[in-house]
This record gives C-alpha cells, structure tokens and sequence, in this order.
C-alpha cells in the first residue's frame, strides 16, 4: 500500500492540466463559469478536442480506442477535467451503449458503431424507464414483435435526457410477453429518424428543457440492431446501470459545483462581510467538501477494485447514494447564499437546487440502491 | 498510488489479527480493565519484541522504516479488538514528539527505550479553558538557572499513571494563545511536583488530571526548539488523529458486521428483523458510513506521509477528524439502536465498541473544532496561492490563522 501520487502521477496531472489550458475553447470555458447551458455544438466541439487527442473514452479496451490509463490516471483525469472547468462527459455514447455493445455485441456492431461514438456522429440516448415503469422497471410494457428481418416497436418511453440532441437510443423492449417479467426483454439500438419515433420535450420544475418522451408507432428496426440474444436484454440493463452509477455519483463535476458555490457565496454579502466569512456558513459548505473528499477515495478504491479484475458491482450503489446526495447539499447551499436573489429566475440558484432533485431519483433510485446494498451486500 | 497490502504489511496485519484473536476475548478483555494499569505488561512486552513499537520510526532511532501505513494497519486492527495497551499515547504521540523534536543523545535514547518497551510515554497537552485548542496554552515553564520550573495543570493525560515521561506543552513566552512561546518539554511521572488524579474513562481506558507545581526540569528536556515548539504540537496532534481514525475504521467495521448479523438471526413478528426495509436502510447507511471512514482514512494517511506542507497536511487531518465523527455518530447509535435492548446492556460487546467510537469523537478536537480549522487553513491556503507564494510556505502559523477565525 502506497498511498501518494507518485512521480509518474503528478506528471500526468500536468499533462492533462495543459492540454485543458491549451485546448478548451474559451467561450465554452466561460460558459462553464457562468453556468450557462452548453449547446449541442459545444459539446461536440469538446469531444472533438478530446477525440484528437485520444481521451475520449478512457474506459474503453485499448483496441477500440481506449487509453489503457490506470485508476489513478483516470481519477486524476476527471479531476482535472473537473477543476478546469471542462464540460462534462456526455454519458449515453461513451460510458453507457458502448460497454454493452463492447461486451455484448457482436464484431459488425463495435465496427460500425464504436468509431461513430468517438467521432461524434452520433449523438445517443437512453430508452429505458416508461409512465409505469420507473424503479420497476423489469414492468416495462414497450413491445417489439419479429416481423421478418425486422423487430416493429410500439410504446412510450420517459425521462430522456437530451433526446432532442440525439440521433440514437438503446431501448429496452419485450420480445417475449409470455416470460417472466425480467426474461423476455431485448437491448435494441434505434436509429431515431425512422418513421414512428416522436420526441416531445418534458418541461420540468426548474423549467428546463433537457428531458423529453419518446413515442415509437410502429417502428421498424432490422433484427441485426438488437445486441447479444433476444430475451436477456435485463442482463445487458443491469451491467450498463452498474457502469452508468459510478458516473452519476458525479464525483469531480461536485468539486467544479464548490467552486460555482463559493463564486456565489462570495458574491452575496451580509452585513459587510461577504457569506464566505460567515463562520456558519462556511462551516456546512467544509461539511460537504469534506464528505466529497471521502467519496473521491471511496470511489477511486472502488474502481481499483474493479481493475483488478472484478467488474462494477453493487458498491456502486453507495457511492450513487453518497455522489447524488453531495450534488443536492451543494446546490442547497447555493440557494441559500443567494438569499432572496433566489426569487428571480435569472439567479439561477434555486433553479439549481430544483433541478437537483432528480440525482437521487434517476438511474435507480436512492431507496432502490439502498435495497440493492442491503441484499447484495449486507445479505439482508 | 496502491490500495493493496504489500506482503510486508499484508504480514503485519496478519500477525496483530492473530494477537486480538487470541487475547481479546470480552472476558480476557474485561480482567485487563480490571487490574492494575489497566492493560497488560506482557502484552506490551510482546509487541515490543514482534516490532510494532518502532515500526514506523527510522532506522537509525532504532525503527523499522515504516510509515503511517503501517500505524494505520496496527491501529485498525487494534480497533477491531478493542485493544487497551497504550500504543496511540506511547508510540504515536510519545514517538512523533521524539522522532520530530529529538535534538540530543538523550532524546534519541528514550524514543529507543519506548521502542524497546522499557518506557513507556504519554502526551499532556489539553487544559481546563483550552477545550481542543492545543494552542491556547496557560501551563508556564519560566527559566531558572539550566532549569524550567513548570506550573499548571493537564486534563485527560491518557494512561498517564503507567507513563514513564509525559511529552507536555507548556508556555515559555507570550500570551495565552501566541503562536510563539510554545515549547515541548519532557516531564518525568517521578519527578518532585508532579501530582496526579487517575481515573477509568467512559471507555474503559485510563487517564489522568496531571498538575504541575513548580516542577524543576533540566532545560536539555526542550523538545525542538523552546519557544518555537507549535508546529511540533501540530505534528503530534496529526499524528494521533491519524491513528484514532483507523482505530475507528476498525470500530466501526465490527459494528456493522455484528449487527448484520444482529439483523439476520433476531426474529420478531415469526421473521428476521433483518427483513424489514426500514431497518435494512438504516443498516446501509451504516455500511455507507464505514466505507467513507475507511477512504478520509487513507486520504489523511497519505498527507501524513506528505512532509511539503504543514498546512495542507493539517487540512487533511482536519477533513480526517471530521469524517470520523461523522461516521462514527451514525455507526454508533445505528448498531445501538438496530440491537434494542441488548444494545443497552453492559454485558453485551456492542455497547464498548460504541462507547469507544464515541470517545475518539473527541479526542484531538472534536467536529466542529476541525470544521474550524479546516476552514481557517483553507482560507490560509488559498491566500498564500493568489498572492503566489508556494505551496509549502504557508505554513508559517496555521494556528493563527485558526485562533483568527
């Protein structure tokens, strides 16, 4: 056990330090300061940058185009990435449908598809929850009945964020309506502009616009996009979950939201000093720093684990828990600084703390990792 | 960075497990409570003589090479078993103050005797109007002659009754709370002046109210610097913080494991109470708890092992001490509660974990004492980054910064 960066280590972080300097284009850079809502344009423009320099996909085998990087190397990326004030990483191509296709795919499906993600010319998104299937989700109802060469898809799905950038989406449907609930489900890849796909946008309580439903009528979709075998799609759900719970823990995107919170904290005043000389104040956000500080650890020993050989499993349900707690207790705090300034929409701040609320909603929620943790884990 | 156990260390581990095992059961445990000094001399013995006295110290003091790694692993295995010898006073406390503030021959010889087992040191910083702040120092060593003559009074010296010498703060210029005027001196328990109330603590420990009534010590006692000895204070007090939260890791992972196993065997209502969801959630957040104590520890044994800034490294331990206490709140009263009513008796082992886990709460500054500090360092810290000073020159006088804010 050696717990300090070595040499290597802190050379790396230097390098990565520098390539952001260089690299980030600095209207996006200010945009990220100023907690404007990125375009699809800029994201694109970013994933190109880092495409170029082959740091797209770190997770990714070597051979498709990953970095063969270390945990360390990866925990020191994000963190970097984070402080530096990069956009975040776009989940749904990267870390969610390419694992699977990696794992589960066959050779046609990583050759087409895996370059498409690194290139950006697709923009995907994830089809899985429905208006009656949310933490249960082994009810979904969306069927895919065989046709020839052809699946034909009818049904709702819900809560897709940014499907209105995406040209694709995995989708979870039933082959089999006769199996048990978790048997007879598939893993199909979408094209979203064949005929029968409607998006429509979801407004939600902080009145924004990332989250949409989509409808498919009738949409037919060649046999050959489904990955792995009809009817064990579930196996497929639940490894893309394990991978997609490290990643919405939000580990480093909560140190770049500090420093939004002591932005704001430093702007709001009370009685001459600003709210980062308030011995309160100052003491909550300590608090949740420091519990984001455990996480971090928490987290990198979780994926050191994971190297050794063991793939994500349900430790990734307590630091989901933990990550999406922390991302909350910020943004609390960021309203609060921002006193009555939070009434006004163009504050932003409690617009955040709104928006917060579905960390520890979506992608199985808090309860539903609790459950997972006490039978899994504990053995309860 | 690496997260596994070399051989060596996966060794050490192995070698104080087996110890707890074989001497820690709660009957063994309670006739150690019960006798003279409230622990065991051949056990002390014993560690002396496997190594785990001088394992962290250099070579050349008679030590081992090791680092705060491997304190980390004895300590937490010491906190699996509920251990009593006085290894965080004796080794951490008595040792960093030696290893860090050893000047002369004499210094040098007592941190091998305490390797060696044939002393045995302890550390008298806190005060009846200080609460944590091992700054805030009112117990006075004035000059006479090649002597200090110390007068004052200590609180919660642990084990202070079998310590050989104390390792003790005390004021030698300036106000109560001026960072400089702090020295670090070296007190016999013999000496003529020193007197002492010893009493069991809450956790089955001992420890000591030490009063110092015009103590004549030589002046080549000075640990470091006279006058200047602060930053040794903030090395020790590390220091033990460090210790005490793998303690509690190990604490707390007993805690949990025991009432996991609480939950799956008590039956109420025809099933295991294990199978209700609201106590299954309260258990997880329980495992949750455990796991962040587990990786802040890691987190402030590596800053302990980082000599470039004292700053950063005390910010560390801060974060460290405040997690603790944290987890172990939630930890603590989660086993207690999931137990019912066996949770409250004396005879059941759960309850001295938690008492335990409760006492390292406070000792070295409780929660909202590090929140303080943590605050106050950070403040420092990013002062001394914009105005563009390096990193490792900021640490000039932390508790300055600490007793400002």
């Amino acid at each position: 056990m050696d717990l300090a960066y070595s040499p290597e280590e802190h050379a790396f972080r230097e390098e990565v330090r520098s390539f952001i300097r260089a690299e980030l284009p600095p209207e996006i850079h200010a945009k990220m300061a100023a907690a404007v809502e990125l375009s699809k344009d800029d994201y694109v423009a970013w994933q190109h940058k880092l495409n170029k320099r082959g740091w797209l996909a770190p997770n990714w085998p070597v051979k498709y185009g990953g970095t063969g990087w270390t945990v360390v190397q990866k925990h020191i990326f994000d963190e970097e990435m984070a402080l530096g004030g990069a956009p975040r990483q776009m989940p749904f191509g990267v870390s969610m449908v390419a694992p699977v296709i990696i794992e589960f795919g066959n050779d046609e499906q990583r050759g087409y598809y895996l370059p498409r993600i690194l290139n950006s010319d697709d923009w995907w998104c994830q089809g899985y929850s429905e208006p009656e299937a949310g933490s249960d989700l082994a009810s979904l109802k969306t069927r895919a009945e065989r046709d020839g060469d052809h699946y034909v898809i009818n049904g709702q799905k819900t809560w897709i964020t940014l499907a209105q950038f995406a040209n694709m989406i995995f989708v979870l449907a039933r082959t089999d309506p006769s199996a048990k609930r978790q048997e007879g489900i598939s893993f199909i890849l979408v094209d979203m502009t064949t005929p029968g796909v409607t998006v429509r946008p979801i407004v939600t309580i902080d009145g924004g616009k990332e989250i949409n439903e989509v409808i498919f009528e009738n949409v037919r979709v060649p046999v050959s996009c489904r990955v792995g075998n009809e009817n064990e799609g579930w196996t497929y759900a639940k490894f893309l979950l394990e991978h997609e719970r490290n990643g919405t823990a939000g580990v480093a995107g909560s140190f770049q939201l500090l420093e939004r919170l002591r932005t704001v904290a430093r702007e709001h005043r009370f009685d001459g000093k600003t709210m980062l000389d308030d011995e309160t104040f100052t003491k909550r956000m300590a608090a949740v720093e420091i519990e984001l500080t455990a996480l971090s650890y928490a987290q990198m020993r979780s994926l050191a684990a994971e190297s050794s050989g063991k793939r994500p499993g349900p430790e990734s349900s307590f630091i989901k828990i933990t990550g999406t707690e922390i991302q909350q207790a910020i943004t609390t705090l960021m309203m609060e600084a921002s006193a009555y300034d939070a009434l006004d929409p163009a504050d932003h701040n409690a617009l955040w703390y709104f928006n917060m609320r579905k960390t520890s909603i979506y992608a199985g929620s808090n309860e539903i990792q609790r459950n997972i943790i006490a039978k899994r884990i504990l053995g309860l | 960075m690496d997260f596994t156990l070399s051989s060596d260390q996966a060794m050490i581990k192995d070698s104080v497990d087996r110890f707890v095992a074989d001497n820690y059961e709660q009957r063994q445990r309670a006739e150690l409570v019960a006798s003279q000094d409230g622990f065991s001399r051949e056990h002390w013995a014993q560690f002396a003589s496997l190594g785990w006295l001088g394992i962290a110290f250099p070579e050349e003091r008679g030590g081992f090479g090791g680092s705060p790694v491997e304190t980390m692993i004895i300590a937490e295995a010491f906190g699996r078993g509920l251990v009593l010898e006085p290894f965080v006073p004796s080794v951490v406390l008595g040792g960093t103050a030696l290893a860090y503030g050893g000047t002369s021959k004499a210094h040098h010889d007592l941190l091998e005797a305490m390797i060696g087992g044939e002393k045995l040191l302890t550390f008298a910083y806190a005060e009846e109007r200080s609460r944590y702040d091992y700054g805030l120092i009112e117990t006075q060593a004035r000059a006479d002659g090649d002597d200090l003559v110390v007068t004052g009074k200590k609180l919660a010296v642990p084990f202070a009754a079998a310590a050989d010498t104390y390792v003790v703060t005390v004021r030698t210029s300036g106000g109560k709370r001026d960072p400089d005027g702090v020295t670090v001196l070296l007190v016999d328990r013999d000496m003529a002046g020193v007197t002492r109330t010893d009493y069991r603590t809450v956790d089955d420990r001992r420890a000591s109210t030490v009063t110092f009534d015009g103590v004549r010590v030589p002046k080549a006692n000075v640990l470091g610097e006279t006058g200047k000895g602060l930053p040794l204070v903030e090395r020790i007090i590390d220091a033990g913080i460090g210790a005490v939260a793998a303690e509690a890791v190990g604490n707390t992972s007993v805690l949990l494991r025991r009432t996991v196993e609480y939950l799956k065997t008590r039956k109420q209502f025809g099933v295991p109470i294990g199978s209700f969801q609201a106590l299954q959630h309260r258990a997880v957040d329980m495992l949750i708890a455990t796991e962040l104590a587990r990786s802040i520890t890691f987190y402030g044994t590596m800053a302990l092992a980082d000599d470039s800034s004292a700053a950063e490294r005390m910010k560390a331990l801060s974060a460290t001490k405040v997690q603790i206490a944290r987890s172990g709140r939630v930890v603590g009263e989660s086993a207690i509660q999931l137990h019912g009513g066996i949770g409250m008796s004396e005879e059941y082992v759960i309850g001295h974990y938690f008492k335990r886990i409760s006492m390292i709460e406070l000792e070295f500054g409780d929660s909202d004492f590090h929140l303080g500090r943590y605050v106050a360092l950070g403040k420092q810290l990013a002062g001394a980054h914009s105005n563009g000073e390096a990193r490792g020159a900021a640490h000039a006088s932390p508790a300055e910064a600490v007793a400002r804010a």
